[in-house]
């Protein structure tokens, strides 16, 4: 282990100062990264709390817990948490800005005052969104469907969808923030097909949140205006057309599918080498599937909309792009599988939740299939089906995905190991606890349980109690790495400068880097993938 | 060594302005998106009921709207001059132009206001005292309103962000801010306040001229 002496480790980002105003007004990406990490875990928490409510609600098929005006809140501050308020910033925001500028070797984003501006708006989106939900409480579903949005829910729902409005411009910040680092801050020598897989997926991921971003803007504007004012934009008694919403919702919500999936496969890319100690197979392919998924992520939309009285020839066109989307996706698939042929793998924690990521997200992006067929999707639509399916790709594959990096990426965040006996516990029992509360769902689905429903028939109840175990289990291995993680910093940062022997730029500055990242501009030569040549400092060869 | 004119996260002064450029050319982009959603939903109900569109459109103040067209196309023209006399250090000459393209910006959102005011007077305004124009279907002749009112007050917040920037550096340049630091913010503006012109170029024939 290569250890550094004292002098070096004063200068660490983490020592720039200690008071909260260092921090709240630091223009540093690594310090704007950590303000993210803060509030996305504390609305993480919060609908996490929401999920574990509605799943011991469901214990009973009359509903155990609270009435069912109040099992509709909790379903909608889940899935309005937990979409808006999580997974569209986990990866991107916390992962992303720390690593972002590191990966292309740069002191930092293009723009840092619109990095710190874009953590503010986001705060003040989650504690408008948060107001909403506490105080009045809504129950439209994070999906605000038309009529019912606009004619008869509570007022509450206008605040929502200005928390929503107001999160969504750091969304673009941020996006625009990545953009413009990737094509102009890369160091000499950083080449596009040198760029690291997690850089391809966090570009692509950054296309899809300028483009789709404005128009959710723009439709969570009429949808209030049609709200406040009573005019009816998609109100059919009035003129409106209440499939339009949908047309525009699903414009930007299917796409931001991609924008939470995108970045998990590119920390996937990321771990899945270096532990398998084999060159990336496919490189090329992997990083240009992430465009691909991009471009056919906007071109989807009508897949939610099969039975909402959309033309059949329509529904045809928008299953037939559904299925390609497939394409690139088992590109990457296939790809890391062949990644792990002849290597040698080491089973630890990033590894696990990276190979739990690949096994999750290829039954949700299979059952996705089902789904994106016309006649299976009259049958499971608004199903538990449905509710699985998509679970298995942003839990089994985005969560999984931001786990296993805070794990793999943590030595260079903070500057101290996780304990491994603890990660590899919690990553397994996430897997266990994962698939007992979600593969259930796939059947009671498909039995027929609508979902947002607070009550089912009695014969539905094994398969939810079922569920709801899993959840518990969920629940404590979703506790335990936020214990671990925090008790780790009780020691001094002593990490490694590159402690899984990885060859990304990032782990040729201190764990954790200085504030300008590299004391010396660093040197490319080659991708971040070249595991066959063993590297000076690895600690796997001697 | 050290350049005073360049943040500290650039190399040299060419990658600030690349990444200055770029950041501004996607910020119009999802501009292009914010109000295309909006074109959209409009085109779709014109087509559903061109008929009590086109009814509704002609009580809309055509010569207020031409006549704001004109003022937001010569403010490009002062615009555009102000872009090209940044770099040359021509200190009062920017300040002019950029001074001009306040008072026409000005100008535009003055006459917005009169004619929301005369929209007001005779009874267009949805959910406060709309009357539908005769022979019009009610509910989408008052859905031509509130696009109109959405569309145009979506823009006018353009204008006026885009006002409150160009008199901030009008002011800049009189107070005798270095000159060459100025001229990249000035072009970035101008890029912006090109875009609102063209968004209203669009808008004038969508929402005047339905025939
Ligand atoms: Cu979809």
């Amino acid at each position: 282990m290569t250890t550094l002496p004292a002098a070096v480790r004063q200068e660490s980002y983490l020592a720039e100062g200690r008071t909260i105003r260092s921090w709240l007004l630091s223009v540093d990406h690594k310090r704007i990264a950590i303000l993210y990490l803060v509030a996305i875990t504390g609305l993480f928490v919060i609908g996490g709390f929401a999920a574990m409510l509605i799943r011991v609600h469901l214990l009973t098929p009359q509903g155990a817990l609270v009435s069912k005006e109040e099992y509709n809140r909790l379903f909608t501050l889940h899935g309005t948490t937990m979409v808006w308020f999580f997974l569209i910033p986990s990866i991107p925001t916390v992962l992303g800005n720390f690593l972002l500028p590191l990966m292309v070797g740069a002191r930092d984003l293009a723009f840092p005052r619109l990095n710190l501006a874009s953590w503010y708006v986001f705060v003040a989106g989650g504690c408008v969104a948060m107001a909403a939900m506490f105080a009045g409480g809504v129950d439209t579903g994070w999906t605000f469907y038309t009529p019912y949005s606009t004619r008869f829910a509570s007022p509450a729902v206008v605040l929502l969808l200005l928390g929503i409005f107001i999160a969504g411009f750091s969304s673009i910040f941020t996006g625009l923030n990545f953009i413009v680092t990737t094509h102009t801050m890369r160091v000499p020598g950083l080449t596009w097909l040198r760029l690291p897989l997690f850089v391809w997926s966090l570009y692509a991921t950054s296309l899809v949140l300028v483009l789709a971003t404005p128009v959710l803007a723009i439709v969570l504007v009429l949808l209030g205006v049609e709200r406040l004012w009573g005019v009816g934009i998609f109100d059919p008694a009035l003129g409106g057309d209440p499939v339009l919403f949908q047309h525009l919702f699903w414009f930007y919500s299917h796409p931001a599918v991609y924008i939470m999936i995108l970045p998990g496969m590119g920390v996937v890319s990321e771990i899945i080498p270096c532990f398998a100690r084999r060159p990336i197979f496919g490189y090329r392919f992997v990083a240009m599937s992430s465009l691909a998924i991009a471009v056919l992520s906007f071109l989807v939309w009508g897949h939610h909309m099969f039975v909402s009285g959309q033309s059949i020839y329509a529904s045809m066109a928008f299953s037939i792009l559904s299925f390609l989307v497939a394409v690139p996706s088992a590109i990457k698939v296939f790809n890391w599988t062949f990644t792990l042929r002849k290597g040698t793998i080491r089973l630890r924690t990033p590894m696990l939740y990276a190979l739990g990521f690949v096994g999750l997200f290829t039954i949700g992006g299979l059952t996705g299939l089902f789904v994106a067929s016309l006649p299976v999707d009259v049958h499971v639509h608004d199903t538990y089906f449905i509710i699985a399916h998509f679970h298995y790709i942003m839990v089994g594959g985005a969560v999984m995905a931001y786990l296993g990096g805070m794990h793999f990426w943590w030595p260079k965040i903070s500057g101290r190991m996780y304990p491994e006996g603890w990660g590899v516990f919690s990553a397994v029992l996430m897997f266990i606890g994962f698939n007992l509360t979600f593969f259930p769902q796939f059947i009671l689905g498909y039995e027929g349980m609508p979902r947002r429903y607070a009550t089912y028939p009695a014969e539905f109840q094994v398969l939810n109690v079922l569920s709801t175990a899993g959840a518990s289990i969920l629940g404590v291995a979703y506790v335990a790495p936020l214990v671990y993680f925090l008790w780790s910093l009780r020691s001094p940062p002593t990490a490694a400068p590159n402690p899984w022997g990885a060859r990304g730029l990032e782990w040729q500055t201190t764990s954790p880097p200085p504030p300008e990242n590299f004391v010396a501009p660093p040197i490319v030569a080659d991708t971040p993938y070249d595991y066959d040549h063993p590297a000076p400092e690895d600690p796997t060869h001697g | 060594m050290a350049d005073a004119l360049l943040a500290p996260q650039f190399e040299d002064r060419a990658q600030q302005h690349e990444s200055a450029a770029l950041g501004m050319w996607v910020f119009l982009t999802s501009e292009v998106m914010l109000f295309g959603g909006l074109f959209t939903a409009y085109t779709i109900y014109r087509t559903l009921y061109p008929h009590d569109f086109a009814a509704a459109s002609p009580r809309l103040y055509e010569s207020i709207g031409a006549t704001n067209t004109a003022i937001l196309i010569v403010s490009s023209l002062t615009m555009a001059l102000a872009v090209r006399a940044a770099p040359t250090g021509a200190r009062r000459a920017t300040t002019l132009w950029l001074s001009l393209t306040v008072l026409l910006g000005l100008a535009f959102l003055g006459f917005k206001a009169l004619e929301y005011g005369l929209d007001y007077t005779e009874h267009l305004v949805p959910a406060v005292n709309f009357i539908p124009p005769p022979g019009a279907d009610p509910g989408p002749a008052e859905l031509f309103m509130v696009f109109y009112f959405i569309m145009t007050g979506l823009h006018a917040v353009h204008v006026t962000c885009g006002i409150a920037m160009i008199a901030g550096l009008a002011a800049a340049s009189a107070r005798r801010r270095p000159i060459e630091r100025l001229a990249n913010t000035i072009e970035m503006t101008g890029l912006y306040w090109h875009l609102v012109d063209m968004i209203w170029i669009f808008l004038f024939p969508l929402l005047y001229l339905v025939k």
